[in-house]
């Protein structure tokens, strides 16, 4: 067991090394003179000579990756070109909004998804199940943020239950915190629940035909108990798996949520660097959510031997 | 359903997909209630595309006496902050959205499908490919789409690029698994043992199992591409305002939302209903098409 978790995480190296080779070589194989690209349009000789000598793009390009693997090894991911202040401190600031509206999103969405879903297997070809399916696919059609602006309109400006934007750290206080979350929240779960409740649904409904289930009803056990220790607990690993692979799904979202919302989080931390192409604070971002997604799928693989004892590894 | 759970009788289906001509395939398709439905509504979208512009007025021709306007019966979806008109420029931007989805897709699944077919039959390449996809993997898509897009300017050229590359790694899997299956085939072991070069092995025995599975998931491609060019036009990443996009008159239309939320509205109900209408085509292709997976979703 501890062989194999060992293994899996040595396993990241070479995925992780993959995206910090890629992020490096974005920049340094882009058409142009990237550090005339960063400086933009209204740059003089000095701001481009300036940003170049920032990032090191006068060394032999050998000598700028080690260097540049050197500093991220050590957590240091350069210094942002617009405030000259570390990437790192930057993305501590924003940190906070985003942790939160990803946690309530997660919470939300598996409270929703999978009774949801299990509900449709259990009942196929109900009103339920339609819904879902329908829900699933109507999710995957509208963009986040169409879908944010809606929920404005709708909950804020015309019912008046909600504030439009805007974040309240939970440390101000949890019933401000809920009020402001709220809205992102469900609107980032949508397409979230979608992919989810669809998962469940169809690992519960491949799961109810075992011979198991059957006995499990045969015996007498509640309708409520065979649903959730003999069906879920056998499909929960499918399930499990979607809910890491969607996480880059969420991350995209986050991005967007925050930027209708006006959450001070990463995701506008990141679209603000894209408009003064401040690359150094776009790199760490991208680095940062590659290896959140790594670890969290890594994290996923390890917990299915918790899920199903018949995997050892 | 068809019976087709064992791979050597999925074979000759498989490659009889791609013959458009053959009417058995088509009347087959379009019995399909939502490959018919959702058929119908793109095929709209796309006259709609096409020839909507030649009727509507012009969707750049700036009116500030007439901004903000509520729709009316002069200006269907109202005006925007310029006074240029929402209908004609949701209409224009139309074509922006289909052509994006379009291309994307042809991008990423022929680009997928070359480097799918080589990693799954070349071992030595595998590992590395195999690597190199993971990685990009685990790039959130549109992360990796906005830094592409701002290093390198946003054009439509380098929007769809930027769109197809995090796509990629889906394309080349699928393809790869296609591929590690079929070469064990009798077919193609036959194939070697009688002298047939590698490149016509490729062509002639691999590529047509591809096919179908490619089809479904082109379609789901096309879909998500339109998307994230809404979201990239939306956070002004994407095409540039000179040409009109839903992605970019949504982003537009942020400032004035509170004021006339139709200009946020209007794109993204086009928006949503055409990428629903290709999601919808594309469950009912991966119902027709590929039954071995309709019977797990």
């Amino acid at each position: 067991m501890t062989g194999y978790i060992f293994k899996r995480i040595l396993a990241t190296v070479p995925v992780m090394g993959v995206v910090a080779l890629f992020v490096f070589l974005m920049l340094r194989l882009s058409p142009g003179d990237p550090a005339a690209v960063i400086a933009g349009d209204y740059a003089t000789a000095e701001d481009i000579a300036r940003i170049r000598e920032q990032l090191g793009l006068n060394e032999p390009i050998f000598v700028q990756f080690f260097t540049w693997i050197g500093s991220l090894a050590q957590g240091d991911l350069g210094i942002s070109i617009f405030t000259n202040l570390p990437v790192t401190t930057l993305i501590a600031q924003r940190l906070e909004p985003t942790i939160s509206l990803t946690i309530t999103t997660l919470l939300f969405t598996i409270v929703v998804a999978v009774p949801l879903g299990t509900l449709a297997a259990w009942k196929s070809g109900s009103l339920v199940d339609r819904f879902v399916m329908l829900f699933s696919v109507g999710g995957f059609s509208i963009p986040v943020f169409v879908l944010g602006y809606i929920l404005i309109y709708f909950l804020s400006m015309e019912l008046r239950w909600l504030p439009v934007q805007g974040y309240k750290s939970i440390f101000d206080g949890v019933g401000p915190f809920l009020r402001h979350i709220a809205l992102p929240t469900m609107t980032l779960s949508v397409i979230f629940i979608a992919l989810v409740s669809r998962m469940t649904r169809a690992s519960v409904m491949e799961v109810l035909q075992e011979d198991y289930i059957r006995t499990a009803r045969a015996k007498g056990q509640s309708e409520f108990k065979v649903l959730l220790r003999h069906a879920l607990r056998n499909a929960a690993v499918p399930i499990v798996t979607v809910i890491g692979l969607g996480i880059a799904l969420l991350i995209g979202g986050v991005v967007v949520t925050e930027s209708v919302y006006n959450i001070p989080g990463l995701g506008r931390l990141v679209l603000d660097a894209v408009l003064k192409r401040d690359y150094p604070i776009i790199q760490g971002l991208i680095l940062l959510f590659s290896f959140v997604y790594i670890l969290i799928n890594l994290l996923i693989d390890l917990s299915y031997c918790f899920f199903d004892p018949r995997i050892r590894y | 359903m068809t019976d087709t759970s064992t791979s050597s009788g999925k074979a000759p289906e498989f490659q009889a997909a791609p013959a458009a001509s053959d009417p058995h395939l088509v009347v087959l398709l379009l019995r399909h209630r939502s490959i018919f439905w959702g058929g119908v509504l793109l095929a709209l979208m796309v006259v709609v595309a096409v020839l909507g512009p030649l009727f509507t007025v012009d969707p750049v021709a700036l009116n500030p006496i007439n901004r903000l306007k509520a729709p009316s019966g002069a200006n269907w979806f109202g005006t925007d902050y310029l006074g240029r008109d929402t209908f004609a420029r949701v209409i224009y931007g139309a074509r922006v959205s289909l052509v994006v989805g379009l291309a994307v897709s042809l991008f990423a699944v022929s680009l997928g499908l070359i480097i799918g077919m080589i990693s799954g039959y070349i071992r030595v390449l595998d590992a590395v490919v195999m690597r190199v996809m993971d990685g990009l993997m685990s790039i959130p898509g549109i992360l990796l789409a906005i830094a592409l897009i701002s290093l390198s300017g946003a054009t439509l050229m380098t929007v769809v690029i930027a769109i197809a590359i995090p796509e990629l790694p889906r394309v080349v899997r699928l393809v790869r698994s296609v591929v590690l299956s079929v070469r064990e085939e009798p077919y193609v072991e036959a194939a070697i043992a009688s002298g047939t070069k590698l490149p016509l092995i490729l062509i002639r025995h691999i590529l047509p199992n591809t096919i179908a599975p490619l089809i479904v998931l082109a379609t789901y491609i096309c879909g998500s591409a339109m998307l994230t060019e809404s979201i990239l036009g939306f956070i002004g990443a994407g095409i540039p305002p000179e040409i009109p996009s839903w992605g970019n008159i949504m982003s537009e239309g942020r400032t004035y939302f509170q004021l006339s939320p139709w200009i946020i509205f209007y794109p993204g109900i086009a928006l949503a209903v055409t990428v629903l209408a290709v999601n919808v085509v594309g469950d009912g292709l991966r119902d027709t098409l590929d039954p071995r997976i309709a019977r797990k979703m």
